[in-house]
């Protein structure tokens, strides 16, 4: 595959699909690193309708996120229109962007399920929104490299 | 109960006869035949023949995870085998052009077109699962032999439909554009996730003897297991748009669906 030449390059595209699949990825993380591996959240944290069918529909999403941002990129590297530098910012805007809006909607304000369930929870709420922050932080940092055409990656 | 399973293998295997055949004589008069297509058939009709197995069946009759099991390789997984083998592209091959267009016009006609969208399909599909499982269906089915098979049939027949509806490489005329058949695709994903949990969290279906553990581990299987099958799902639609994107990429009059 050859180097992509800038004038196909589609930067919104590239973005929009890392985006996808940077939320995706950081809601399976999600689910396989704190549900399976160190159980702090469970399969059903509360049992009304309303908290089950939202794990049911964030579940979906992430679900079809993931498959439709790789469609989406696949579609972008065979046409040769990959924007160079806008993957990493677009993955890092989408994993950081789920952190913190599962950190801040889902837990505190929907309060769907916590962190951990531990006396001093608030602790956990600073990390995991202050990760997703700090990763979105960087994303943003990227992507204004990028957009000045001095993005690190060139392919 | 040991003749029942085996009617329903023998209907599996005389289905997967039918196609085999088809697709050689298919072949023979010079129409090719793909071979993933009968592979794929084929692999929808040994995952019919190992649910209907009598030692699944009956870990299925007195377990609830047994039944779980069944459930996703009856309902879910032999679908996807059995639509992505094209069977009625392949049953026009074999007809006269009288006849294929006759059968062409019964999938244009009203009823074929209301139950093959893509919505009715998921709403028989997980409607049914949601009113197996939550109302005393299930401990009916579990006295009532009759009802138990019909309950079965359901779930394979609607779980083609579904699979037809959303990415089924069959001609379909009538099929709506990809963004809406994505939309109920993942609402189906959506309902099918929340069952689980719902079954998980009030230990439904009630009235079977099941204790938590069992209720919630079948609830997971449903969860998990239901995944995988909508992963390959998606994946089939996806690859859809991209071939339609990328012809009308190399020819730009093309409709970009």
């Amino acid at each position: 595959m050859s180097i992509p030449h800038p004038k196909h390059a589609n930067p919104r595209r590239t973005l929009l699909a890392s985006v996808l699949i940077g939320i995706g990825c950081m809601a399976a993380l999600d689910e396989i690193v704190f549900h399976q591996l160190l159980a702090w959240h469970h399969f059903v944290d509360r049992g009304t309708a309303f908290a089950l069918a939202s794990d049911g529909v964030l579940h979906a999403g992430e679900l079809v996120l993931l498959v439709v941002g790789f469609f989406v990129m696949i579609e972008l590297h065979g046409a040769g229109r990959q924007a160079p530098g806008y993957r990493g910012p677009g993955f890092l805007l989408g994993a950081g962007g789920f952190q913190v809006f599962d950190g801040v909607v889902d837990h505190k304000l929907l309060r769907l399920h916590q962190v951990r369930y531990v006396d001093d929870v608030w602790l956990y709420d600073v990390a995991w929104i202050g990760a997703g922050a700090i990763i979105l932080a960087i994303g943003w940092l990227l992507l204004r490299r990028a957009r000045r055409g001095r993005a690190s990656s060139q392919r | 109960m040991p003749l029942m399973p085996s009617v329903a293998q023998w209907l599996a295997l005389t289905a997967g006869l039918l196609y085999l055949v088809g697709a050689w004589r298919s072949t023979r008069t010079g129409k090719s035949w793909s071979p993933w297509r009968s592979a794929s058939f084929t692999a929808g009709i040994v995952t019919l023949v190992v649910a209907f197995a009598p030692p699944l069946n009956a870990f299925a009759h007195h377990d609830l995870r047994g039944h779980m099991l069944q459930h996703l390789l009856v309902g879910m997984f032999a679908p996807l085998g059995l639509v992505f083998g094209a069977p009625m592209g392949l049953l026009l091959r074999n007809l006269s052009p009288a006849r294929a267009r006759g059968i062409v016009r019964l999938l244009g006609s009203v009823p074929v077109r209301v139950l093959s969208h893509p919505l009715s399909a998921a709403v028989l599909d997980i409607g049914g699962m949601y009113l197996l499982y939550l109302t005393p269906l299930y401990a009916l089915s579990m006295t009532t032999p009759w009802l138990h098979h019909l309950i079965h049939l359901h779930f394979v027949i609607s779980g083609c439909l579904f699979s037809w509806a959303i990415a089924g490489p069959d001609p379909a005329p009538h099929r709506p554009r990809w963004r809406t058949r994505l939309g109920v695709l993942f609402l189906a994903i959506a309902t099918h996730a929340t069952l689980g949990k719902l079954i998980y969290a009030w230990r439904m279906p009630q009235g079977t003897g099941a204790g938590v553990d069992e209720i919630q581990a079948a609830a997971q299987w449903m969860y998990y297991g239901g995944d995988l099958a909508e992963i390959v799902l998606l994946m089939a639609l996806m690859q859809q748009w991209l071939r339609r994107r990328r012809a009308a990429e190399r020819s730009p009059l093309a409709d970009p669906a």
